[in-house]
């Protein structure tokens, strides 16, 4: 079944007590329920992942979206405000931890939390969600095609982000890993290596890797989009989160 | 993937936004997830005046082969202009 929902644009406390901008989507018909916070992807916080997160509370979650370029450019386009983050050097680690805390914490304090968290991220929010989950005390933990979990990212890019490999004995909650055969970025060699890790930490996780598709196959806008990957990539979701923090 | 690759400088331009002719002060340079343009990946330029606020921005995002077109015509005009004009606005 679907559930009935509401969606708000609201404010909430992230890393240093600042105030930023975020997505919450609610469904109205519960009186307890499970929470998750949605991790957009390096595009920003657009309209497709306002779209996910609405969908999360359809079937019976409520979601957050922090804006992670709400300091950059407050009001701005969602991708206006994403150049601006880029030229900037990204979203630092420290302060991306600072913000999902924040929003665990909203989600918390909402009357219908049963007091469970996930965290879901997409392509480089794939890997910030691994991130979090290794240094915030998340129930559940989903990654979609995160790159550089395992590699660093190019030393000679600005843009840098660190792999998480090394801080997986760290986390609370079991992993679901969703990647792409023709992904190269993480690769399926690179999943292989990020299983390995979580299984000599002992962590409970399900890596799922679909034939045919590549990189970004969740987007339903972008010629990247596979639907049956998808869709069965949603039954996985759904099946994991009712499993954890339902 | 996101590759993260990316470079960053400073120019000396004015480009046409939402709001008009701007001045334009810096431009980053990038392989990565278009927003538009369909496809995977694509070549971006991101030409800003980051003191104007976000929207100072002209953007585009182009496939590898146009982004080398683009590049190599620019070097082309460059070389058939007189020295004297090079110099001219800078």
């Amino acid at each position: 079944m679907t559930h009935n929902l509401r969606a708000d644009t609201i404010a909430i406390t992230g890393n240093d007590g600042d105030e930023i901008e975020a997505y919450l989507a609610v469904p109205t018909d519960v009186e307890r329920c499970g929470s998750i916070v949605v991790i957009h992807h390096m595009p920003g916080y657009d309209e497709a992942t306002k779209e996910i997160t609405r969908k999360f509370a359809a079937h019976g979650y409520a979601a957050l979206m922090p804006n992670l370029y709400h300091r950059e450019a407050p009001g701005a386009a969602p991708d206006d405000a994403a150049a601006v983050a880029r030229a900037n050097g990204g979203v630092p680690d420290d302060r991306l931890v600072g913000d999902v805390a924040g929003a665990v914490a909203h989600l918390k304090s909402l009357p219908s939390s049963n007091g469970k968290v996930a965290s879901i991220g997409y392509c480089s929010g794939g890997r910030q969600s691994l991130l979090v989950g290794c240094r915030l005390p998340l129930d559940a933990v989903i990654d979609c095609y995160g790159a550089f979990a395992v590699v660093d990212s190019p030393a000679e890019s600005p843009v840098r982000a660190r792999a998480v490999v090394g801080e997986v004995g760290n986390l609370r909650g079991p992993v679901l890993g969703l990647f792409g055969a023709e992904d190269q970025y993480p690769s399926p060699e690179q999943t292989r290596v990020l299983a390995d890790a979580l299984s000599a930490a002992g962590k409970e996780f399900t890596f799922r890797t679909f034939e045919g598709a590549g990189h970004a196959f969740f987007n339903v806008d972008r010629p990247s989009y596979r639907p049956e990957s998808a869709t069965e990539g949603w039954r996985e979701v759904f099946a994991f989160l009712d499993r954890t923090v339902a | 993937m996101c590759t993260y690759q990316t470079e960053t400088l400073d120019l000396r331009a004015s480009g046409k936004t939402p709001e008009g002719w701007t001045s334009m002060r810096t431009a980053t340079v990038y392989f990565d997830h278009p927003v538009h343009f369909a496809a995977g990946h694509a070549l971006m330029v991101d030409v800003r005046n980051p003191e104007a606020g976000a929207a100072a921005r002209v953007a585009l995002e182009m496939d590898a082969a146009s982004a080398r077109d683009l590049a190599q015509a620019i070097l082309r005009v460059l070389s058939q202009v007189p020295e004297d004009l090079l110099s001219e606005a800078s």
